[in-house]
């Protein structure tokens, strides 16, 4: 990778680190008030695992949530940002090639996603404790899972044109595959409908995936979630390195 | 000997209309040439080609003799280029801003050369101050600095003294010609004809995506046999019914001709209709009369 590729990565950290408080601080937050809601409300009634308290059962979802919503928000944001502020010049001017845009702009997402995941799971530590029986699956899941939303940030914040088509991205898309993944729930205890419904989405198996590196215990087997996750990844960054080769929207 | 730029019947087609229609033209290493045109005329687009921000839809581009496409990064090594619209990144200051576009040409250790730059757009005092603070002004000459970050040799500036005061257009304009002096190829497009006439060796003039003059600025200027007179004029100048002469303001008119002795023909049937000359100016046509009648005329 060349000094223009850690550039940019440096200038897409600097970015949201400069306004933590917004970017790592309040979906800490957020996914906090989550815990503590959900928690009061259901810990008496729901046991999914074994020894698993619903408290402890909720944290890796939570954290896995947040992963996901950040790194998405990160690299989308960023571009649409320097898109319609006629900023993104600063990186289309320069000799970057289309892979080191790609990469620096994914890294930067998947760092915040983690960022903000780790704070999740330090204020969790709180409320629950911390079980970790195998903690390669756990980073596994988290740095995939993260590298799909990132890189999914990219393609929409390349693709939109309009700050209401990103929000439309992400509340047609990103909100519900997040929601609707088992976050709150083991997909066994839904109604059979919404039980297919949940197999067909992705982000079920990354959730389920990274809940196995906490517990040892998944919905389904960790292998088959590690290969939709893996899966994911290529066909997005595939996809995204496709367009920016072909400078679609960028360099019309 | 390569071209510092190099346009071979370079074609962009939108949707809705053609922005060029096969473009050719070359500038030479160490030029200070002039890109004039009408908005619209596809300058923006010629540049965004070169710089790579564009693509073209046939032709071929080339700066320093790297194809803007197939060696892009040995091109845009060997070009800067100062955008037309007004852009920054907020969350910066101006020295974080320079940094950080320096090291996107893989450039670490520059503070030497961005303080130079600061110091000739005058910059330094604003130096730590954040982007977003700046005055119009102000980002301009950043945007300058940022194309300069990796001492280009090939600059290209699209109308960076738009809405500029006149003490930063002066200050730009000493410091792009000692950046000639030095060597750098400097292509500008600009509103301000007077600009392009005092800076410029040679001038292409752009219209709806074609050339319709290539030239020297003098030769330009030397096409411009047609005189100009200033009257100030005592009189019932309308009744008189005189041709050739239109209102320039309050009692001026002015007169168009090309050898002298209309104007004597004139000077006679004023007198003739008893008005009076109180003052009378001649000019020779400067480049906004050229240009005015190049793209009247094509
Ligand atoms: N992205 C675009 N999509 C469609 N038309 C465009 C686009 N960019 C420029 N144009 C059109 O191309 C023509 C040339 O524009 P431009 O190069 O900006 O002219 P100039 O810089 O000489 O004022 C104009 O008619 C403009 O509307
Ligand atoms: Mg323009």
């Amino acid at each position: 990778m060349s000094a223009g590729f850690n550039t940019l990565l440096y200038k897409e950290l600097l970015r949201f680190w400069k306004v933590a408080f917004q970017t790592v601080l309040a979906p800490v937050i957020t996914a906090l008030l989550y815990l503590l809601i959900f928690s009061h409300v259901l810990s008496s009634h729901v046991q999914v695992y074994p020894g698993v308290s619903y408290t402890q059962f909720l944290v890796p979802g939570l954290v896995m949530m947040s992963v996901l919503q950040n790194a998405f928000a990160n690299s989308s944001s960023s571009l649409i940002q320097s898109k319609i502020t006629g900023n993104i010049v600063f990186v289309l001017l320069p000799p970057l090639s289309y892979a080191e845009f790609f990469l620096a702009y994914l890294a930067a997402a998947m760092v915040r996603g983690l960022v903000v995941g780790l704070g999740v799971l330090l204020v969790t530590l709180w409320f629950a404790p911390l079980r970790v029986d195998h903690p390669l699956w756990l980073v596994s899941f988290a740095l995939l899972s993260s590298g799909v939303l990132g890189g999914l940030g990219i393609v929409a914040g390349v693709w939109a044109e309009k700050f209401d088509q990103l929000a439309a991205f992400q509340n047609f898309l990103i909100m519900p595959l997040t929601f609707l993944s088992g976050v709150f729930y083991s997909i066994h205890s839904l109604p059979p409908f919404w039980h297919e419904v949940s197999q067909w989405n992705p982000v079920f198996y990354m959730i389920d995936g990274f809940r196995y590196g906490f517990f040892g215990a998944a919905d389904v087997a960790p292998e088959k979630s590690l290969l939709v996750a893996a899966g994911c990844f290529m066909a997005i960054s595939g996809l995204t390195l496709a367009l920016l080769k072909r400078g679609y929207k960028l360099r019309h | 000997m390569n071209a510092a730029l190099a346009v071979r019947g370079l074609v962009k087609r939108y949707p809705a209309l053609t922005a060029l229609q096969g473009v050719d033209l070359e500038v030479q290493e160490g030029e200070f040439f002039g890109l004039l045109g009408p908005n619209g005329a596809g300058k923006t687009t010629l540049i965004s080609i070169l710089a790579g921000l564009t693509r073209a839809s046939a032709g071929r581009a080339a700066v320093m003799g790297y194809d803007v496409q197939s060696q892009y990064r040995e091109a845009r090594r060997r070009l800067g280029v100062v955008p037309q619209e007004l852009v920054y990144d907020p969350f910066f200051t101006v020295r974080e801003t320079l940094r950080i576009q320096s090291g996107y040409f893989g450039l670490k250790h520059n503070d030497d050369w961005l303080n130079e730059v600061m110091h000739h757009l005058d910059l330094l005092p604003h130096a730590e101050k954040n982007m977003r603070a700046l005055s119009g002004g102000m980002k301009r000459r950043v945007l300058v600095a940022q194309a300069l970050v990796h001492k280009p040799p090939v600059i290209i500036l699209d109308e960076p003294t738009a809405g500029v005061d006149v003490s930063l257009r002066q200050a730009l304009w000493k410091f792009v010609q000692s950046l000639n002096r030095q060597g750098h190829t400097i292509v500008l497009t600009t509103h301000y004809l007077e600009e392009a006439e005092a800076l410029c060796g040679r001038i292409a003039m752009l219209k709806n995506g074609r050339i319709v003059a290539l030239d020297s600025t003098r030769n330009l200027l030397a096409r411009a046999d047609e005189r100009c007179a200033t009257l100030n004029l005592r009189g019932d100048v309308a009744a008189a019914g005189i041709a050739g002469l239109t209102a320039h303001g309050e009692g001026a008119w002015r007169f168009r001709f090309e050898r002298y002795e209309e104007l004597e023909a004139l000077l006679a049937r004023l007198r003739e209709q008893r008005v009076t000359v109180e003052d009378l100016q001649l000019a020779r046509a400067d480049l906004e009369d050229v240009f005015n009648r190049i793209i009247a005329t094509t």
